[in-house]
């Protein structure tokens, strides 16, 4: 059936679902319909194969800018040297070969949500009957003085894994012994809430090990951070005297840099000047969905919590780190249950079935070592339209758990990576 | 020979489109179980097939999962994570989940 006769069919009918009240094949008619993903992260390379799943028959395009992507978890693995950044790289072929998903490696420019057509930097259009968008994170380049994406070259963020984790790793074989290593994070909310203290144990399993007079300085824009007694309990453990947090309150948030000198100007206090330094960004939604009109004021993407769908465009749907989903954080394992439900609600939707309730968890290991390991995990369901914690259900580790216990989190840890790794681009 | 060539290929290409057609896809029918326990596949891996330390759960039985889930949420089997999971679902929900995982290869 051409283009022409599918759009005819559907005008005639006026929607799916009255097609399904006539009693016509709507499974086949869902079948004919393309669904375009934006971004092959998490979010988006789980949507595509799940939306395949579901509905086998759906037509599905991925469109990614890069050939390979490196996940961010892990990645504080490679900066401590416990791994390649190989092995942290996954490419597309499998989504493709096993999963019948079309990879297009384009970068998107714009969306026309009146045409249902994407713009690509190569000059191609693609149009599409669903759109889900999981563009991720960018950064609020300039919100700390003096840190642009050109500052980054000399005090990396490392926080989109690739060649800034690599510049990152570079830096800190090459410091001397008794260097002072600076990481900021930054202001609610951002991409993995425990990662950036993950990353100081990382660190500092490699520091004390090659080079064991230096010191860590944490310069928060926050009070308090995900598990943070966990870690604090684990630097004790591991890492005594090493690691020093500085709160927000304490001086913590760094209002300016001076990438030359590697220094940080902290809101009051004295400068400190970093042998590396480690910005982590204050973020927003990634840049697509700003070009796109799908953020709010404050720079994130407003969905219906079901379906996913913007509230901003019609057939729309934005998954991931960009929407705004809370009480699910912003992680790899939330984007990948995001796009499960989603790829739901576009299939049953297409159908013109109901839509199973949704379910949706969250399951985060951080490495304090390589032999100690924490999580954060929880289940969520629905409430009227709003996302909610199951009660009783989720929480961190035990404060108090015996080496056995953080052992096997640890190994857990690396097994939780190779499955997910699987269920996005397996 | 050029037109035998042709037909050869065509009828190759014709073998080709009718495999594609009939491969069994791994599709899974949407249903509230497969909804429930697609989330599993993030430690359990695709299907419940677990390619590193988490242990698998594809094609165990649907007793063995639900007494696991329940022991797991009442505390009655030590877990690391598992407990923290289990008290998520209700008992019919244990139940969908169970079924679901055993369904699978």
């Amino acid at each position: 059936m051409s283009d022409f006769t599918r759009r005819d069919f559907i005008k005639l009918t006026g929607a799916v679902g009255a097609a399904s009240a006539l009693g016509w094949p709507t499974v086949a008619q869902a079948a004919r319909r393309r669904i375009v993903v934006v971004g092959g992260g998490f979010g988006g390379a789980t949507c595509a194969k799940y939306l395949r799943e579901f509905g086998p028959r759906l037509k599905v395009t991925l469109i990614e800018q890069d050939t390979k992507f490196v996940t961010c978890p892990f990645s504080n693995a490679v900066l401590g040297g416990l791994r390649e950044i190989d092995s942290i790289t996954h490419g597309y072929d499998k989504l493709r070969k096993n999963h019948g998903v079309k990879v297009i490696h384009d970068r998107v420019t714009a969306i026309d949500p009146a045409a249902n057509k994407v713009m690509l930097a190569g000059g191609k259009r693609v149009r599409y009957d669903r759109l889900v968008v999981s563009p991720g994170v960018d950064f609020r380049w300039g919100a700390i003085e003096g840190y642009d994406e050109a500052a980054s070259e000399t005090m990396p963020h490392a926080w989109k894994a690739g060649p800034q984790t690599s510049i990152l790793r570079k830096q800190l074989e090459q410091m001397k012994d008794g260097g002072v290593v600076v990481i900021a994070p930054p202001v609610n909310p951002f991409r993995c809430p425990p990662g950036p203290y993950e990353r100081a144990c990382l660190i500092a399993h490699y520091l004390k090990q090659a080079k064991p007079r230096s010191k860590i300085l944490i310069y928060d824009a926050k009070d308090k951070f995900s598990k943070q007694p966990l870690f604090m309990q684990g630097w004790q453990e591991l890492y005594p005297g090493m690691i020093e947090w500085v709160k927000e309150s304490d001086g913590g948030a760094i209002e300016r840099v001076d990438p030359k000198s590697r220094t940080v100007y902290p809101v009051f206090g004295d400068p400190v000047k970093g042998d590396v330094v480690n910005i982590i960004p204050p973020q927003q939604a990634g840049a697509i969905a700003h070009t796109a009109g799908l953020v709010n004021t404050d720079g994130w993407c407003p969905v219906n919590q079901r379906t996913f769908e913007s509230t901003m465009h019609k057939d729309i749907h934005v998954i991931g780190d960009a929407a705004i989903a809370s009480p699910l954080p912003k992680s790899g394992f939330a984007a990948g249950s995001e796009a499960k439900v989603c790829a739901a609600a576009i299939v049953s939707s297409l159908s013109g079935e109901a839509m199973p309730d949704p379910s949706y968890v969250n399951t985060c290991y951080s490495l304090v070592g390589p032999e100690y390991g924490i999580s954060v995990a929880a289940v969520y369901r629905l409430e009227g339209e709003k996302i909610i914690k199951v009660e009783g259900s989720g929480g961190v580790s035990p404060k108090d758990a015996t080496d056995v216990f953080r052992r096997d989190e640890a190994r857990y840890a690396a097994g939780w990576y190779v499955s997910i790794a699987a269920d996005v681009w397996g | 020979m050029r037109q035998l060539c042709r037909a050869l290929i065509m009828s190759a290409v014709g073998v080709a489109s009718l495999l594609i057609l009939t491969v069994p896809s791994q599709s899974a029918e949407l249903t509230r179980g497969a909804m429930l326990s697609v989330s599993c596949a993030g430690c359990h891996g695709p299907d419940g097939n677990s390619p590193g330390s988490i242990p698998g759960i594809a094609g165990k039985s649907a007793s063995f999962i639900e007494s696991a889930m329940k022991a797991f949420r009442s505390g009655g089997r030590d877990s690391t994570v598992m407990g923290r999971h289990a008290k998520g679902y209700t008992d019919e929900e244990i139940k969908l989940i169970a079924q679901y995982f055993a369904d699978r290869k």
